[in-house]
C-alpha cells in the first residue's frame, strides 16, 4: 500500500556491520560483534521513519552505516539512486551533499575551538567554492532557518545551550541542502521543554524543504509524533516495521508490544488500567546471539522452534512486517508472496 | 569582551582575541617580557658590551676577579671577561634551544598525527618511536658526531656546521615523547562526534587533522614544547662538555656552567650566572606556554 507512490528515496537491503573482535596473543579474529545483522527497510521521500530500540540495539550502527561513516561488512544502501555502500571514495564525497547527520551530544558533536560561522560553513569549505561573503550569507540564513540569531556568529559551541548547539548541529547538517537527514537521537540529551522546540523545528524543515528523515530515538511518543512508519530493532535486527498509527495502537511482535507498554500513559485512569510487560533477563550478547529468534531468550509468548529458527521480516498484514514464528506459522501464507522482495534477511542465516 | 564582538556581525579575527586573552595572564606576559629582554640582550649585548683587549700577562693577572665596574660578572679562570661571555653564550643555547625544540615538536607532532590517524601506520611508527627511545642517547650522538661533524664543519663552517649538528642530534633524539602524547590524545579525539561530523560532511583526512585534530592537541604540545627547550639547552651543555659539541672556546650557557663547576666551591656566581640565565628562560618559555594554552582555548579565553 505505502510501496504503491513514488519510489523510496532510501534503501537498505540486508545491511549488516559487523566490529570484529581480536584475542589473544596474536590478534586473532575470534569473533564478530553483530552490531547490526541483516537489516532492511525504505523511506518514501518527504517521510520520516522511526527506528526505536533500547540501547545497545544497534539503532546508531545504522544510522553511521548508512552514511558510511562505518563501512558496512554487507548490503546495500541506496540513496537517491546511488548504493553508498560501495561508492568508491571520491563519488562518494560527491554524494555526501545530499545525505547528513544531525547526531546525539550537540556538545560532542561541535569543535569547541571553530566558532558557529566556522562550523555551519565548513560544509561549504569543503564543496563550494565560493566566496567568504557568499558562505557568510549562506551562514546567516541558515541561522535564519533554524532560529538562531544573527549576532551569535562569532561564538563558540562552549557558550550556547543544549537547544542552541543543537541547532547549530541541524544547520550543519542543511548546509549543503541534502534530501536525507539521519538523525541519530537529536533530542536525547536535551531538556523536555527543548525537545519540543528540536522536535517541532525538525517537522518545520521537513515540510518547508521536503527532507527525509530517518529519526533515531528510544523516546517512543516523540517518534509516534514525528514518524508516518516505525522500525522497532531488537539485537541488530528489526522485529517489527509497521506504520506508526498501528503500530502504537496495537504492537504485533512482543517485543514490541512490551516496549510500548513502557510508553507513559498521560490519562491517569487509562495508566491504572494499562498493564506493563516486564521483560526478565538481559539482552544477549550481540557477539554470541541466540541461535533462534534473537528475542527468544525474554519472550513470553516463546515457542519452540523460535529457538531454533531465525524468523525472517514478512508482511504479516498490508504494510506491517514482523519477524516472529506467531505470525509466520499462522498468517505466513498470506502475507509472504508479496514481500519476498524485501524479505531478504533470512537467507543469509 | 564577548558582548563587543558579538554585537558586530562580520566574523572577527581571532587573533586579537587571543592577544587579549594573553595579556590577562600575569605569568604569561612575565614570561614574554623576560624572554623578550634575555633575546634582546643576546642579540645587541655583544655589540654594546665590547671587552677591552688584554694581553696573555695582563689576562692571568686578572683572573678569577669578582664583580666590579670593569667586570660586571667578574672574570673567569683564564681572566676573561664573564659578561661579554654570557652575552655571547645566550645566543647559541637559545638558537639550540628553540630551534631543537621546534624540531622536535614538528615532528613528534607529525609523527603522532600519522600514528593516531592513519590505523596502518600507527604500528609502524609506534615502533620506530619505541627503537628511538630505547636507543642510548649519548652514544647515538657521540657516533652522529664523529661521523658527520668534520663533512659539515667542512661544507658551511665549523661554528655553524656544530650548530646545525647538535641542534638536528637534539631535535632528532628528542620527539619521541611528543609522539606518544600527541598519539594518544589524536586517537581520542578522533572517536569525537565532531570528527564524525567532518566525516560525514566529506571532508579530507587532512582537512580533518588540520581542522578538528591539530588545535585540540595544542595542551599537550605546548607542555611538552617548553619542557623541551630546557632539556635541549641541558643535551647540548652535555655535549659540549664531553667535547663533542661546540669548540671548547666557543661559550654557551651549558659550557660556562660545566667550566665553573670545578671553582664552585670558590667561586659560586661562576655557577650562578649561567644557571640563573638558563632558569630564567626555562621558566619564562614554560609560563609563555601556559599563557599560550589558556589563550588558544575559546573554553577559557573571555572568562
Amino acid at each position: 500500500m505505502l510501496d504503491a507512490g513514488p519510489a523510496p528515496l532510501v534503501q537498505v537491503r540486508d545491511l549488516k556491520m559487523h566490529f570484529p573482535i581480536y584475542a589473544g596473543i596474536f590478534r586473532r579474529h575470534v569473533g564478530d560483534v553483530k552490531a547490526v545483522d541483516g537489516v532492511s527497510f525504505q523511506i518514501l521521500p518527504g517521510q520520516t521513519l522511526g527506528l526505536v530500540g533500547e540501547s545497545g540495539c544497534g539503532k546508531s550502527t545504522v544510522g553511521r552505516a548508512m552514511l558510511r561513516l562505518y563501512e558496512p561488512t554487507a548490503g546495500q544502501v541506496i540513496i537517491d539512486g546511488d548504493d553508498v555502500a560501495s561508492l568508491p571514495p571520491e563519488a562518494l564525497r560527491k554524494k555526501r551533499p545530499t545525505m547528513q547527520m544531525v547526531f546525539q551530544d550537540p556538545q560532542a558533536s561541535l569543535n569547541p575551538r571553530m566558532t558557529l560561522a566556522e562550523i555551519v560553513s565548513e560544509p561549504l569549505d569543503e564543496h563550494t567554492d565560493w566566496s567568504r561573503a557568499q558562505k557568510l550569507e549562506r551562514v546567516y540564513e541558515l541561522m535564519d532557518q533554524v532560529g538562531l540569531n544573527r549576532r551569535f556568529v562569532n561564538r563558540f559551541p562552549h557558550e550556547f545551550s543544549g537547544g542552541q548547539r543543537q541547532r547549530i548541529g541541524i544547520a550543519r547538517a542543511l548546509a549543503l541542502k541534502p534530501r536525507f537527514i539521519v538523525c541519530d537521537e537529536p533530542i536525547a540529551a536535551l531538556d523536555v521543554s527543548i525537545q519540543a522546540q528540536v522536535v517541532n523545528l525538525l517537522e518545520d524543515l521537513q515540510e518547508k524543504l521536503g527532507l527525509t528523515y530517518l529519526f533515531i530515538s528510544h523516546d517512543l511518543s516523540m517518534v509516534r509524533h514525528l514518524a508516518q512508519r516505525v522500525a522497532v530493532m531488537y539485537l541488530g535486527r528489526i522485529a517489527e516495521l509497521s506504520p506508526s498509527k498501528d503500530l502504537y495502537a496495537r504492537p504485533l511482535h512482543p517485543y514490541a508490544e512490551a516496549l510500548l507498554s513502557a510508553v507513559n500513559e498521560p490519562d491517569p485512569e487509562l495508566a491504572a488500567r494499562r498493564k506493563r510487560i516486564i521483560l526478565k533477563g538481559d539482552v544477549p550478547s550481540p557477539a554470541n546471539p541466540p541461535k533462534g529468534c534473537n528475542f527468544c531468550t525474554r519472550c513470553p509468548k516463546v515457542m519452540d522452534i523460535c529457538k531454533t529458527v531465525k524468523p525472517d521480516l514478512a508482511e504479516v498484514e498490508p504494510g506491517r512486517m514482523v519477524a516472529c514464528h506467531l505470525y509466520t506459522s499462522a498468517a505466513g501464507s498470506t502475507g509472504a508472496p508479496e514481500a519476498n522482495e524485501r524479505n531478504q534477511q533470512g537467507e543469509t542465516r | 569582551m564577548t558582548d563587543a564582538s558579538a554585537t558586530q556581525p562580520n566574523p572577527s579575527s581571532q587573533l586579537r582575541d587571543i592577544w587579549n586573552q594573553f595579556r590577562t595572564h600575569k605569568g604569561a606576559l612575565f614570561g614574554l617580557i623576560t624572554l623578550g629582554i634575555l633575546i634582546l640582550a643576546v642579540l645587541i649585548g655583544p655589540y654594546l658590551w665590547v671587552p677591552e683587549k688584554l694581553t696573555v700577562a695582563e689576562a692571568i693577572k686578572l683572573k678569577n676577579q669578582g664583580p666590579s665596574l670593569r667586570f660586571p660578572l667578574g672574570t673567569d679562570q683564564l681572566g676573561r671577561d664573564m659578561l661579554s661571555r654570557m652575552l655571547l653564550a645566550g645566543r647559541v643555547s637559545l638558537a639550540v634551544g628553540l630551534v631543537a625544540m621546534v624540531i622536535a615538536i614538528v615532528f613528534g607532532t607529525f609523527i603522532g598525527i600519522l600514528a593516531g590517524y592513519f590505523r596502518r601506520l600507527d604500528g609502524p611508527l609506534m615502533r620506530l618511536t619505541d627503537m628511538f627511545l630505547a636507543l642510548p642517547l649519548i652514544p647515538l650522538l657521540l657516533v652522529m658526531v664523529m661521523l658527520f661533524r668534520d663533512r659539515i664543519a667542512g661544507m658551511i663552517g665549523p661554528e655553524l656546521g656544530a650548530f646545525t649538528l647538535i641542534v638536528f642530534a637534539i631535535g632528532i633524539t628528542s620527539w619521541m615523547a611528543t609522539a606518544r602524547i600527541v598519539r594518544g590524545e589524536v586517537l581520542t579525539l578522533k572517536e569525537r562526534e565532531y570528527v564524525l561530523a567532518a566525516r560525514s560532511i566529506g571532508a579530507k583526512p587532512n582537512r580533518i587533522i588540520l581542522r578538528h585534530i591539530l588545535p585540540n592537541v595544542v595542551s599537550p604540545v605546548m607542555v611538552a614544547a617548553t619542557l623541551g627547550v630546557a632539556e635541549a639547552i641541558i643535551t647540548e651543555s652535555v655535549l659540549s662538555f664531553l667535547g663533542l659539541g661546540f669548540p671548547p672556546d666557543f661559550p654557551t650557557w651549558g659550557r660556562l656552567l660545566f667550566d665553573g663547576l670545578q671553582y664552585m666551591q670558590v667561586y659560586p656566581e661562576r655557577v650562578v650566572w649561567p644557571g640563573l640565565a638558563i632558569s630564567l628562560t626555562v621558566l619564562s618559555v614554560n609560563y609563555i606556554g601556559d599563557g599560550l594554552r589558556d589563550a588558544l582555548d575559546p573554553r577559557i579565553r573571555g572568562r
